[in-house]
């Protein structure tokens, strides 16, 4: 009796818990390294579903998202004042991602429903997160569309639709093309699969975003010994115009 | 060929040619007029996507090493008034340390960067046009054949402490020279800049210095005001960006030495016509900004940051 109920239980759970179809991921590299010459990086993300059931009918969508180190951001906003454009309102964004790609294997309408995407923050706005503005800002939608703007025209939010290829329901791949200006850290990525704008599964990852060499050197210490660096930098300066003005006389001279 | 380069500190990609380039034209500035070249290079930067704040704190350091490598061809050519400098030196970092004051207590306060662009305006402007003005007078007058006018004397000749100031040819009082570093202090604390395109005609037309021995005098004096200011930087704001000041660096002391060579075969009345355009081109095109309805009403920033 007791067997039987453990049996029932374990029948019962993974149906409830474990979704009928999972993702098996592959990275094509889990660390973006920041070096001197660094210019950007693609990083190709792909998998295979694994499926314990039957094909359903419906078709099956899958959706990737790389998100970096969440920052709070102040929006500020010109009026003319006397003639002038001045900085007349603001309006502090909690956390916003320094940088969000949302790569889809369809139509936005096709693979997410509006609920879903609150429930789950898929999309560039619903990744924003926006606690209130000031009480004399009345459109504060205004700035964080204003937000998205101008990180989208840097390619830091980016919204790939189509981008992402499903074969056969099974096999999918797409590639996220990260911008020069990251931003050290963790980036949390992603997979969801959804059938009829509803999530079925999701998988999560991250891609460890780091600087390394001498990036990383005079990163920790400008952090660290903001003196010693300070005083450094000064050092260099003096020794490079020092040592210009002695190449000079020396090409002069000869 | 392309050859990005990542800054550290700035955390962008930019183009290493167009850093050096940046950097030589300044650095020609620097060197043909002994200002730092601040009040150009921190814009130029602001343009190509370095950070504000490390822009001004990176800008800084570049003016040590353009300022450094001009002052040494004018060592040589013994062009630089020591004692002249060191009494602007004492005025112009006491002066600095209160206009760091006035800017923290501007930015608690909000619009700290209206304020800044506008000391730009006003200032670029009336110094650029009273210089514009007076050398073309003087070249005119050149022209003519009429000897130039000669030194008068003023309320300036009457106050105490008086010193002589052997390289310039001057025997006046330290007071004018103390205010006027204390002043450009002020003021280039509060605009980020190294204050040579104040000091430069404060010089010339305040103290009477020959304009030979002002550009020299005004390198040696910046240096220190520009250390000053990356130290304050580095330790306060970690916005100094090594990587970034290297490159520009590399340029500007190249740059210095072209521009010191220039400087020295233009007649001081076309050096300060041409400083003075320049001064009144870099006014104008932030005034510009200010009054034309920009194509990005909205800008981002980082809480509690310029």
């Amino acid at each position: 009796m007791l067997r039987f109920l453990v049996l029932l239980l374990a029948m019962a759970s993974p149906a409830a818990a474990q979704p009928a179809e999972e993702v098996v991921l592959g990275l094509s590299q889990d660390t973006v390294k920041i070096s001197t010459n660094f210019d950007g990086s693609e990083i190709l993300i792909f998998g295979a579903i694994k499926r314990e059931t039957a094909l359903e009918r419906d078709p099956l969508q899958v959706i990737v998202t790389v998100a970096g180190p969440l920052r709070p951001v102040v929006v500020r906003r010109k009026e003319r004042v006397a003639g002038i454009w001045v900085n007349t309102a603001s309006v502090e964004v909690d956390s916003a991602p320094t940088f969000y790609a949302v790569a889809t294997s369809a139509p936005w309408s096709e693979v997410i429903s509006h609920t879903e995407d609150l429930r789950h923050s898929v999309s560039i706005p619903r990744a924003i997160r926006s606690v209130g503005a000031p009480m004399d800002v009345l459109d504060s939608q205004a700035f964080k569309d204003a937000l998205i703007r101008i990180r989208g025209g840097r390619s830091s939010y980016q919204l790939l639709e189509g981008a992402v290829t499903l074969r056969q329901q099974t096999l999918f791949d797409t590639r996220i093309a990260m911008p020069a200006n990251l931003t050290e850290g963790i980036y949390p990525t992603r997979i969801l699969l959804t059938r009829n704008g509803r999530v079925v599964s999701r998988f999560e990852t991250e891609i460890n975003v780091t600087k390394v060499g001498l990036e990383r050197w005079l990163y920790m210490l400008a952090q660290q010994e903001p003196l010693l660096y300070g005083l450094m930098s000064i050092a260099i300066a003096i020794a490079a115009g020092w040592g210009a003005s002695a190449a000079f006389r020396l090409v002069r001279s000869s | 060929m392309t050859m990005q380069v990542y800054l550290p500190i700035s955390e962008v990609a930019v183009n290493a040619f167009v850093l050096l380039g940046l950097g030589g034209l300044v650095g020609v500035l620097s060197g043909m007029f002994g200002v730092g070249g601040g009040f150009l290079l921190t814009p130029l930067l602001f343009f190509i996507g370095i950070p504000p704040a490390v822009a001004v704190a990176t800008g800084a350091n570049q003016i040590v090493a353009a300022s450094f490598s001009g002052l040494l061809a004018h060592l040589r050519r013994k062009t630089v008034d020591l004692r002249m400098g060191t009494v602007l030196l004492i005025g112009g970092l006491v002066g600095a340390a209160i206009g760091v004051f006035i800017f923290n207590y501007l930015k608690t306060l909000g619009q700290v960067d209206l304020l800044v662009r506008l000391c730009y305006v006003v200032f670029l402007g009336i110094i650029g046009g009273l210089m514009f003005i007076e050398s073309l007078n003087a070249l005119r007058n050149a022209r003519r054949g009429a000897p130039p006018k000669r030194k008068k004397h003023t309320w300036i000749h009457a106050l105490p402490f008086k010193m002589r100031f052997r390289t310039s040819g001057l025997y006046i009082s330290v007071i004018p020279p103390l205010l006027v570093g204390l002043s450009v202090g002020v003021l280039a604390a509060i605009m980020g800049v190294g204050g040579g395109f104040i000091m430069v005609p404060a010089m010339i037309y305040l103290l009477g210095m020959p304009t030979k021995v002002v550009v020299g005098t005004s390198l040696f004096q910046i240096i220190f005001v520009a250390g000053f200011t990356t130290i304050l930087h580095a330790t306060t704001n970690y916005t100094v960006d090594v990587v970034l000041a290297v490159l520009l660096i590399l340029g500007g002391v190249v740059g210095a030495q072209f521009g010191t060579i220039i400087g020295t075969r233009l007649k001081a009345e076309q050096l300060r016509i041409l400083l003075a355009a320049m001064v009144l081109l870099v006014c104008g095109k932030i005034a510009l900004e200010l009054l034309i309805e920009p194509s990005e009403l909205y800008t981002l920033a980082k809480p509690g940051g310029v």
